[in-house]
């Protein structure tokens, strides 16, 4: 059995090559997921790198990015497998003349030509790597959730039609989740679970060097101050990490090199999107500069 | 995987029973291992290098932990079991610790005489004097060296903690022991004096606030090698079994209301947030699916084309039922406080699943704080403003349910409709006072359901000075609401 990678450390140099800045739980768990064959699912806070992770996995294996976005109503059709309808329907009609017999036309139009993969037998299908990223798993309604359950444990697709459509390898699965409800047991158990919260403060300024070109390593320390001294606070929402990234271009393209209470009154609009947030960071920026003056 | 299981037992049974024992500690404290996750546990840690705790700790939260609020839990249980089976791997690295920061303190300090022995109990730094010491932990902080900071924890617990073998005391004792001597306040003060005088007292004091932000995070930091290492010595005194027990505290979302730390409190406050967005989904597609709408003929024809023209399979559209308008009406007397808060907090959350809320609270007078929650955005804000400013109390400020009731009769009874549930929470203890249970009666006929969330365990019913069961004879529901999985359970099913 060849693993894609050798141990944890080759995780997270090839992670960095891609631009990606994997913690030890990050790069562990990617590490794991390859040799135990199992998907990872990831939550935590909405602009922390969920799906980045997925795309610069398969960016740096080299793989195909396999991407099924789940919604409300997501249903077998369009995540697993459909027949093409059309295309049987002409097969028939262009068989009348020939008097074929019935249960070879039977097998004949329950065939592969007639089947139209969707993204989830796709992934088992394909000949090359593949990365499957199921993005948001948590929006599909909990019954929806049963349809990935065999994909996920045995690489596995059953059509009644056709038969069990085994994985010719082994893709990595990432699922991620937004935590709007709670995923059940079954999806639970059948994967590793990372959660991926906000960076520390040496990772974030780490993040931004790398995300942001021509921005100074002081400037990109004193970002990473104030983000981490805002998400300290009791906040509606908390500035994500592409938000941070966001923030910093901004502050490179207006030139300015030194962050002050001022500058930052005047952009934290970037950082933060709720009114009552923006007013609360303002307050307690100015505020606490007072209260320590002494 | 059985098969690979032998295979794990003979090469590694001592790792094999500690594993069992630590998932056995794990389901203890509450944490649903399952036996699937048990088993991949065992096969994760066969990939790993295992003298990497780090990396030991990830494979097995990776496996073993599936919710993020259990994540606490696990670190305690893992620091309880690993702790000194990590000393014991990470010897060597302790030793270079121990030679680096030999070093250092040669060539800082090559002229100090070595006799003083303060701490007396032996070992490569005993030598040094607190000045020295507090010089050492005050550069590590400076620096933010993670390494230096765990070198300087454990040489402080070693030194002032004054634990000794066998002795009854929890780790609190031996932290506050630790802590008094080292003074961190101090040292955040002079950190900060430091840091002013190297930029020539250039600094903005936005740039203090931020540099003070800095400095509390690493004394934090600091605070918890502390902890751990007392943790650690504990093991090491009492045993793994015995120190997992005592450590064991309920995961978040068990948490009694009524008793909860501070701490403990501010964690709820944390996962309430969460929880309401979690609800709010919850609540509206829950709204949008059950029964069916009106043919949706747009999308009926789309199908037919999926049989040749035949409307096989009638689409319908999502029906839009009217949402409920809810009347919390809440007592904030000390006991129960807690609860009114965390309540009030998840019901207005909610409140766009609702037409209306309107809230009112009481002691024994009962006042309407709707336009507290209206006025502002913010939620603790308004619930400040409910416990400093709502006219409550009437004659003593002690609980009269049957009075708040009346004043609630008198005044508002004619909004309630049948479009409306009303919200009664508290813990029934009246005082002894007269209990007015027909307005409740009245109240359950015109609203559309009248339910009573009770934060007292079901076993206190009853007892003593409370009255639940004569108010409870006309509610719709009466649910005990103790931690927050209770709580949202009951919002589940409210809307």
């Amino acid at each position: 059995m060849d693993h894609r990678f050798s141990d944890v450390q080759q995780v997270r140099d090839q992670l960095e090559s891609v631009h990606y800045l994997a913690d030890d739980s990050i790069a562990g768990i990617v590490h794991l997921a390859d040799r135990l064959e199992k998907p990872i699912l990831i939550e935590g806070p909405a602009g922390t790198g969920k799906t980045q992770l997925a795309k610069s996995v398969a960016e740096m294996t080299g793989a195909r990015l396999i991407r099924l976005q789940c919604y409300e109503g997501l249903d077998e059709a369009k995540a697993l497998y459909e027949w093409n309808y059309k295309k049987q329907l002409l097969r028939i009609q262009a068989d009348r003349s020939h008097e074929t017999d019935w249960s070879e036309l039977e097998d004949d139009i329950f065939s592969e030509e007639f089947l139209l993969t969707r993204p989830l037998l796709e992934a088992i299908r394909a000949e090359d790597p593949v990365v499957l990223l199921i993005d948001e798993v948590d929006r599909v309604e909990i019954e929806t959730e049963a349809l990935l359950l065999e994909i996920l444990s045995e690489y596995q697709v059953s059509i009644p039609e056709l038969g069990t459509v085994t994985a010719k390898q082994i893709p990595l699965v990432f699922l991620t989740s937004n935590n709007t409800r709670e995923l059940s047991e079954a999806l639970k158990r059948r994967c590793l679970y990372l959660h991926l919260d906000y960076p520390d403060m040496d990772r974030e300024k780490q993040i931004v060097l790398t995300r942001v070109p021509d921005i100074t390593e002081h400037l990109a320390a004193q970002v990473a101050r104030v983000v981490r001294s805002i998400r300290q606070l009791e906040l509606k929402k908390h500035p994500s990490v592409s938000e941070t990234i966001d923030w910093a271009r901004t502050l490179v393209l207006l030139g300015i090199d030194h962050i002050d209470a001022e500058t930052a009154t005047d952009t934290v609009n970037i950082l933060l999107k709720y009114r009552t947030d923006i007013e609360k960071a303002v307050k307690d920026m100015n505020a606490n500069a007072d209260t320590y003056s002494g | 995987m059985t098969t690979h299981e032998p295979a794990v037992e003979t090469s590694e049974a001592p790792l094999l029973d500690l594993l069992t024992g630590f998932i056995v500690e794990l389901r203890n404290a509450g944490l649903p291992v399952s036996l699937t996750e048990n088993l991949d546990a065992m096969q994760a840690i066969k990939h790993i290098p295992l003298e990497d705790r780090t990396a030991l700790k990830y494979a097995l939260a990776a496996t073993l932990v599936k919710n993020h609020s259990h994540w606490r839990a696990f670190e305690i249980v893992f620091d309880v079991y690993f702790s000194l089976r990590g000393d014991e791997y990470s010897l060597e690295d302790g030793e270079l610790l121990d030679d680096a920061f030999d070093e250092d303190e040669d060539g800082d300090q090559e002229n100090q005489g070595q006799g003083e022995g303060q701490g007396g109990e032996g070992g490569s730094n005993s030598g040094m004097t607190p000045e020295e010491m507090a010089e050492m932990l005050y550069n590590a902080l400076m620096q933010g060296d993670s390494s230096m900071m765990r070198q300087m924890a454990r040489e402080s617990v070693r030194r002032y903690a004054g634990m000794e073998p066998g002795r009854p005391v929890g780790g609190t004792y031996y932290l506050y022991r630790t802590l008094r001597n080292l003074d961190l306040d101090g040292v955040l003060e002079k950190l900060m004096q430091q840091q002013q005088d190297e930029s020539d007292g250039d600094m903005s004091q936005f740039e203090q606030r931020l540099a003070r932000d800095e400095f509390k995070d690493r004394i934090d930091a600091l605070k918890k090698e502390i902890e751990a290492e007392i943790r650690r010595r504990l093991v090491a005194d009492r045993g793994v079994e015995a120190m997992a027990k005592t450590l064991r505290k309920p995961l978040p979302e068990d948490v009694d209301f009524m008793h909860a730390s501070r701490e403990e409190m501010a964690n709820l406050r944390k996962a309430i947030y969460p929880l309401t967005r979690k609800l709010a989904v919850r609540l509206a597609r829950k709204r949008r699916r059950g029964r069916k709408g009106p043919l949706d003929f747009r999308h009926t024809i789309r199908a037919s084309l999926s049989y040749g023209g035949v409307p096989a399979d009638p689409k319908f559209r999502n029906p839009r039922p009217k949402k409920p308008e809810i009347m919390v009406i809440a007592d904030i007397s000390g006991s129960v406080a807690a609860f009114a808060r965390f309540t009030l907090h998840l019901v207005y959350a909610l409140s766009s699943q609702f037409t209306q809320v309107r809230s009112f609270v009481f002691i024994d007078g009962l006042d309407e704080v709707t336009e507290y929650f209206e006025q502002t955005e913010d939620i603790t804000e308004a619930i400040h403003r409910v416990n400093s400013e709502a006219d409550v109390v009437w004659v003593d400020g002690h609980s009269d349910y049957g009075h708040a009731l009346e004043v609630f009769w008198n005044n508002y009874a004619k909004d309630v409709t049948a479009k409306t549930s009303v919200l009664i929470l508290g813990d029934a203890r009246n005082n002894y006072h007269a209990p007015n249970s027909w307005i409740i009666q009245d109240l359950a006929e015109r609203a559309r359901n009248v339910f009573w969330l009770n934060p007292e365990p079901k076993s206190y019913w009853d007892t003593g000075d409370s009255i639940i069961g004569e108010y409870s004879q006309y509610c719709d529901g009466i649910f005990e609401v103790r931690n927050l999985r209770q709580l949202e359970s009951f919002a589940d099913n409210l809307a």
